[in-house]
């Protein structure tokens, strides 16, 4: 999954002090246009690095908090089959965290301080990741739909211009491209299913649509982008290129199985490929961003209780000699 | 039930529960890299139980895997009551999957020689993926043994308590004179020894002292179907959503 998706502008918006020097800037933003990828020892701005290790450890915190909406139906999950690769599933899920957190330490922050941004607030996650998943149904939704819109979401990532950070979006997306399969197959059986079946799985995409529209942030035309974030390719494309992108493919595959996506409104410009949609409340958006959603407290106190009850371990694995040593990326 | 289908179900629930159990951790663990190691030995399990029901169904009679693992009632369980146990806290954990691995580790190799020739080559198999599992807790026991005062103190704490449990492990069933007589398995006395002389010099290296067994009352009970009270709600989870309506495809 998972990351991905839109977070947080805020910074974005406040304006780089300038100090940097002129002559490394230009030999910096010269590489970038050929297309060259930064790596961790080369010279970089202060805002670049500090976006980046934002962005990531925000996508990688999306995984770890991610994991947890559906790591509850593991245990639930009918049968051999779909038990065992919910399973796998979900740990690839916190693999990526553990490639993630790794990328952005390149950048020169440690994990534990990127965890304890995440408990306190400080740092965010993917809002979707706030909403519950009362049924088996809703675990479903996430491995298809969610997992889809991480995927628009990464694969453009990851022809960005660091260098370990779209070395981990490829790993990311050829593994998540297996579990858009596992997802669609989940879905494809209960939207084949029996009548009980088939309404448990509408249920579930009626109250996912709201936070699937939400997943790539509010509209172009209210959201401030950074000019110079694109120039250094931090940020390939904007919110609402891929939502289009994302409706485009799959609105028709949603269709295709008979299931009815709860927006009379929702259609597409075929001429300029931009879809419209209901007003999807981007109050709410912003309130459950903000802390003020559903799960928002449940998904950092389960996350604290890891934390809090894994101290003693990481503690014993500690040896005062030990140097910080950054990780190859 | 015979002789060879009680121990087979018995070792396919011990795998389907632990494995159950170990799956738990999931987004919970101490560090990312052993949240994803519990996920991947409880994947093991969960794929042994599945090989060893598929035993039972093909040549016993029994029903599919799903039906087995989803559908049972406790008390037709032959888990032994280890395996039930909370996940507790990650000492409780890790000495159950030190103490579990060590004896699948050599109830498995024993297997791999058993008459029933179905049996001995999925042991054969199963053993070289409980190896992994063995070294994993090996490596995090003598670690955290050898760790902080904290560390040793608890593991030592989890080994003392949940000494009773372990050797609730080698209950032996009503067949057991018949499976040796048959040269099917050695018999669960033969495999407790096996699993002393395995876990001791691994103790000894993580610095924690093994309680004097012959003063410790087993807990016995789970390969009669007699069970603590922590297998029926996870079973009934397990089966939540199955159970809505087992007959469809899920």
């Amino acid at each position: 999954m998972y990351g991905g998706g839109y977070i947080q502008d805020d910074d974005i918006k406040q304006p780089s002090n300038g100090q940097e020097d002129p002559r490394l800037l230009a030999e910096f933003e010269a590489r970038i246009n050929a297309g060259e990828k930064i790596e961790p020892d080369d010279w970089m701005p202060a805002e670049y690095r500090k976006q980046l290790i934002r962005m990531i450890e925000q996508h990688a915190h999306s995984e770890i908090i991610g994991a947890l909406p559906e790591g509850t139906w593991i245990t639930r999950a009918p049968g051999f089959k779909r038990k065992m690769a919910l399973m796998a599933k979900v740990q690839d899920e916190i693999g990526h965290a553990q490639l993630l957190y790794s990328a952005a330490e390149t950048l020169g922050k440690p994990r534990e301080e990127m965890i304890n941004d995440l408990l306190s607030g400080k740092s965010k996650y993917s809002n979707v990741f706030n909403y519950p998943t009362p049924t088996w149904a809703d675990s479903c939704i996430i491995t298809w739909l969610i997992d889809a819109a991480a995927i628009v979401n990464q694969v453009i990532n990851s022809k960005g211009s660091y260098g370990p950070y779209c070395r981990a979006l490829e790993r990311i997306c050829y593994e998540e491209s297996f579990h858009l399969k596992l997802g669609h197959d989940c879905i494809v059986e209960l939207a084949t299913g029996t009548p009980a079946q088939r309404k448990l799985v509408q249920a579930a995409l009626e109250r996912w649509w709201k936070p699937i529209i939400h997943f790539f942030g509010p509209p172009d035309k209210t959201s401030v982008h950074s000019e110079k974030l694109m120039r250094w390719k931090v940020k390939m494309a904007s919110n609402d290129d891929m939502r289009n992108q994302y409706l485009s493919t799959y609105v028709p595959k949603i269709k295709e199985l008979g299931l009815v996506i709860p927006d009379p409104d929702l259609k597409k410009d075929e001429a300029t490929g931009s879809w419209t949609y209901s007003d999807p409340d981007w109050d709410e958006f912003f309130r459950v961003i903000n802390g003020d959603g559903p799960c928002n407290e449940e998904r950092l106190a389960v996350r604290k209780w890891a934390e809090d009850n894994g101290k003693w371990v990481r503690n014993a694995l500690q040896k005062a000699s030990d140097k910080y040593v950054v990780p190859l990326a | 039930m015979n002789a060879i289908k009680d121990l087979i179900l018995k070792m396919a629930d011990d795998a389907l529960i632990i494995g159950h159990r170990n799956s738990e951790w999931t987004g919970l663990g101490p560090t990312l890299e052993e949240d994803i190691s519990f996920s991947s030995i409880a994947q093991d399990k969960l794929g042994h139980a599945l090989q060893l029901y598929t035993i039972l169904h093909e040549d016993h009679e029994e029903q599919n895997p799903d039906l087995l693992a989803f559908t049972r009632k406790a008390e037709d369980f032959r888990c032994c009551q280890y395996v039930e146990m909370p996940i507790g806290a990650y000492d409780f954990s890790l000495i159950r999957q030190f103490l579990f691995d060590h004896a699948e580790y050599n109830r498995y190799q024993m297997l791999s020689n058993s008459s029933n020739n179905r049996l001995a080559a999925l042991s054969q198999k199963i053993k070289g993926e409980i190896k992994y599992h063995v070294l994993h807790a090996d490596t995090w026991v003598i670690q955290l043994g050898n760790g902080t005062t904290e560390s040793h103190d608890r593991l030592q704490k989890a080994l003392t308590d949940s000494m009773p449990l372990a050797l609730g492990i080698f209950e032996k069933s009503a067949f057991e004179a018949e499976l040796i007589r048959n040269n099917i398995f050695e018999g669960e006395d033969a495999l407790r020894e096996r699993w002393l002389g395995s876990i001791t010099p691994i103790l000894q290296k993580a610095g924690l002292e093994l309680p004097d067994i012959s003063t410790i009352e087993p807990a016995y009970g789970g390969r009669k179907g007699q069970h603590t009270g922590h297998l029926k709600p996870l079973l009934d989870e397990m089966g939540e959503v199955l159970n809505t309506d087992p007959t469809a495809s899920w």
